[in-house]
């Protein structure tokens, strides 16, 4: 049985009806429909719960109960008041309606389509439901189609469809709060692997992935420490969430104990990955993503990633990029730029200062001194010098000589870069050529 | 030839009878007495063809050490086996203890950088053999470089062995290369391939460092039938 509740008046109807049963649904603003069937032990019989609907509504709403959610909702619609259709009856309650009032969408007909068959129906003197369910199946069929048969069921309330139920959008965030504020990583661990479980799970139900997480941490001292993970690949493994999580809180710990935790993702598509043959291996994205936050936590997030080099001539100019794996192949013409053979530079950062002796402006005698590593020994080779210069109209522009020199010490040749600044007439070892 | 039917003859018993005693022993204790065939041994270039034709290439599976001076054209090598791997859709990864590694040479040399994991780890010892070990146990790189190139010899002699046992034990069953750069040698018996680089720079006419001239001497082999070839030179 179904049950039609039509109140325009009331402002949540949607949720009113959830109050009665789980299967809703929307008909246009103001009306819903209800399945009832098994909701006797909770309201009693369908008349009962059309009593409790009237009188939880404190509004002027029209209940209509009947075996087919289609007259229902004709009934609940156009008579006040709460009706209650027996089955196979359908047509008693319907057949004095107005054929104006056959609402054509419940069977998906067009409405050009509808009124060009009510047009036709006004014609033949057809004016109400209980007219045109009258008239033979196989006429109708002939003169008006498949929209007429339709339409004529829908009016002698023979059509049967399951409810088209209006499903809650899907949330994916979860939280909670803590009773007593943890201040250490291993029980909060427990936390994260709870929620993310439920997220990941979600997710899995919906057969999505996330490629981010946001976590948002309440504090003991009324503030709140907000993460975000981002993925170069949507995933959905808690076991992985987890350990990056545990990764990037203990790389940014919260300032204080932590009372309430929350997490919530951006669902997407996941990813579908057709694997050749005959291409290489590669790391697992999941371990991948592991083995970079580790080492993020190992030496840094700056010091992991892939070199891009930067529009400028200036000595040693790159940055560091997040390293994600590459699934395309390049062209062969991109492949080929710059394979030849070239010489090998070690470039010392930061640059070495060096004492540097010279004659006639040809460095002769080097020694320079660092932490970790000394230049010194006498010139034996030299080439240069070489004048570079950039960004002359910013505060940081370069100017300086470059010079290519072999030093001897021991026996043993070793190549070096050097250069003086023009402006502070310093020297530096650059690095050796290897 | 009655004879030599006769040695036929014998050969060829002696022949099943060691089939038969074989067949017999594993089927009585199992596979210890099995003859286990030692796999052909799966290379990556080194981008030199020179170095590849005296070497078949660096072993995957395996650790391959270059040691060698400064300027003795190890980071040229580098370079090389870098373009190399990169350019056949490899995955690296370069553990840079000393912070030295240079991307403007590095794209000069042909080093594709979307296929290059770079770790920085500014002299830190200890933190480059961990990265480098997350990096083993991750999977699936194809050339991994440890490159200790800066780190003085007194040092390199003080890595306990117990990290270099633990390197060839991750990396045996792996397809991956790792490829060990420093001043001295350090790997100790664990590597399955080691390189002596010895070069210096030559210069031309016009007074310019056109290039480092390095002799490559191969200690280690990696298969019997290449053990006869010593010294090679290549040209970087």
């Amino acid at each position: 049985m179904f049950a039609c509740i039509h109140a325009p008046d009331l402002p949540s109807l949607t949720e009113f009806a959830y109050g009665f049963s789980p299967v809703v649904e929307e008909i246009g603003k103001g009306t819903v429909v209800i399945d009832v069937e098994g909701c006797e032990l909770l309201f009693g019989s369908p008349y009962q719960l059309a009593t409790e609907v009237v009188e939880r509504a404190e509004t002027q709403v029209s209940v209509a109960i009947a075996a087919n959610p289609d007259a229902a909702i004709h009934v609940a619609t156009h008579l006040k008041g709460i009706t209650f259709v027996s089955p196979g009856e359908e047509l008693t309650c319907l057949g004095d309606f107005p054929i104006e009032h056959l609402d054509y969408s419940l069977v998906k007909v067009d409405a050009k389509a509808a009124d060009q068959i009510l047009e036709t129906l006004r014609l033949w003197g057809i004016r109400t439901f209980a007219d045109f369910a009258a008239l033979p199946v196989s006429g109708v069929s002939e003169r008006l189609g498949q929209a007429g048969i339709k339409l004529q069921q829908l009016a002698a309330g023979k059509t049967e469809r399951h409810l088209q139920v209006k499903q809650p959008p899907p949330v994916f965030a979860n939280s909670i709060e803590l009773e007593h504020a943890l201040s250490e990583l291993e029980p909060l661990s427990f936390i994260f692997a709870r929620l993310l479980h439920q997220l990941c799970a979600a997710l899995n139900a919906y057969a999505l992935a996330t490629n981010e997480l946001s976590v948002s941490l309440q504090l003991e001292n009324k503030t709140t420490h907000e993460r975000k993970l981002s993925l170069p690949h949507p995933m959905r493994d808690h076991k992985v969430f987890l350990k990056l999580l545990l990764l990037d809180t203990e790389m940014h710990p919260p300032a204080a104990a932590v009372t309430a935790v929350s997490i919530a993702c951006e669902p997407v598509k996941p990813r579908v990955l057709q694997n050749g043959l005959f291409v290489p291996l590669a790391p697992a994205p999941d371990k991948l993503e592991l083995t970079l936050a580790r080492l993020a936590k190992l030496v840094g997030e700056q010091n992991v990633g892939s070199p891009e080099l930067l529009d400028t001539h200036r000595p040693d100019a790159f940055s560091m990029k997040r390293f994600t794996l590459q699934t395309q192949r390049k062209t062969n013409r991109q492949s080929t730029i710059g394979n030849q053979q070239s010489l090998g530079f070690r470039r010392y950062r930061p640059p070495l200062k060096a004492i540097v002796e010279a004659d006639q402006g040809c460095p002769t005698q080097i020694s320079a001194w660092g932490k970790q590593r000394s230049v010194y020994g006498k010139v034996v080779a030299l080439a240069g010098p070489w004048r570079t210069t950039g960004d002359w109209w910013r505060d940081d522009s370069w100017a300086r000589d470059e010079w290519d020199v072999t030093l001897e010490r021991q026996g043993h040749q070793t190549l070096y870069r050097i250069y003086r600044e023009l402006n502070t007439e310093h020297w530096f070892v650059e690095g050796n050529y290897d | 030839m009655a004879r030599m039917q006769r040695n036929v003859n014998l050969i060829m018993k002696a022949a099943f009878s060691k089939t038969e005693f074989e067949a017999g022993m594993v089927s009585r204790f199992g596979d210890a007495f099995r003859v286990h065939e030692k796999p052909v041994v799966e290379t990556l270039s080194t981008g030199v063809s020179e170095i590849d034709a005296s070497t078949g290439g660096l072993p995957r599976g395996a650790i391959s050490e270059i040691f060698g001076p400064a300027s003795s054209g190890r980071t040229s090598l580098m370079y090389s086996m870098l373009a190399h791997a990169t350019r056949h859709e490899e995955t690296c990864a370069l553990v840079d203890t000393n912070d030295v590694f240079a991307p403007t040479d590095a794209t000069a040399a042909g080093v594709d950088f979307d296929r290059l994991l770079w770790v920085r780890c500014a002299g830190n010892l200890e933190h480059a053999f961990k990265a480098a070990d997350l990096l083993l146990h991750a999977g699936g790189f194809g050339l991994v470089i440890l490159d200790l190139g800066d780190v003085a010899g007194k040092d390199a002699r003080r890595i306990i062995s117990s990290w270099w046992y633990r390197f060839r034990r991750t990396v045996e069953d792996r397809p991956t290369v790792l490829a060990v750069i420093s001043e001295e040698a350090c790997t100790r018996s664990c590597a399955a391939l080691t390189l002596e680089l010895n070069g210096a720079g030559e210069w031309s006419r016009s007074n310019l460092l056109r290039h480092n001239a390095i002799r490559v001497k191969r200690q280690r082999p990696i298969s019997p039938w290449r053990a006869e070839s010593h010294f090679r030179a290549a040209q970087i």
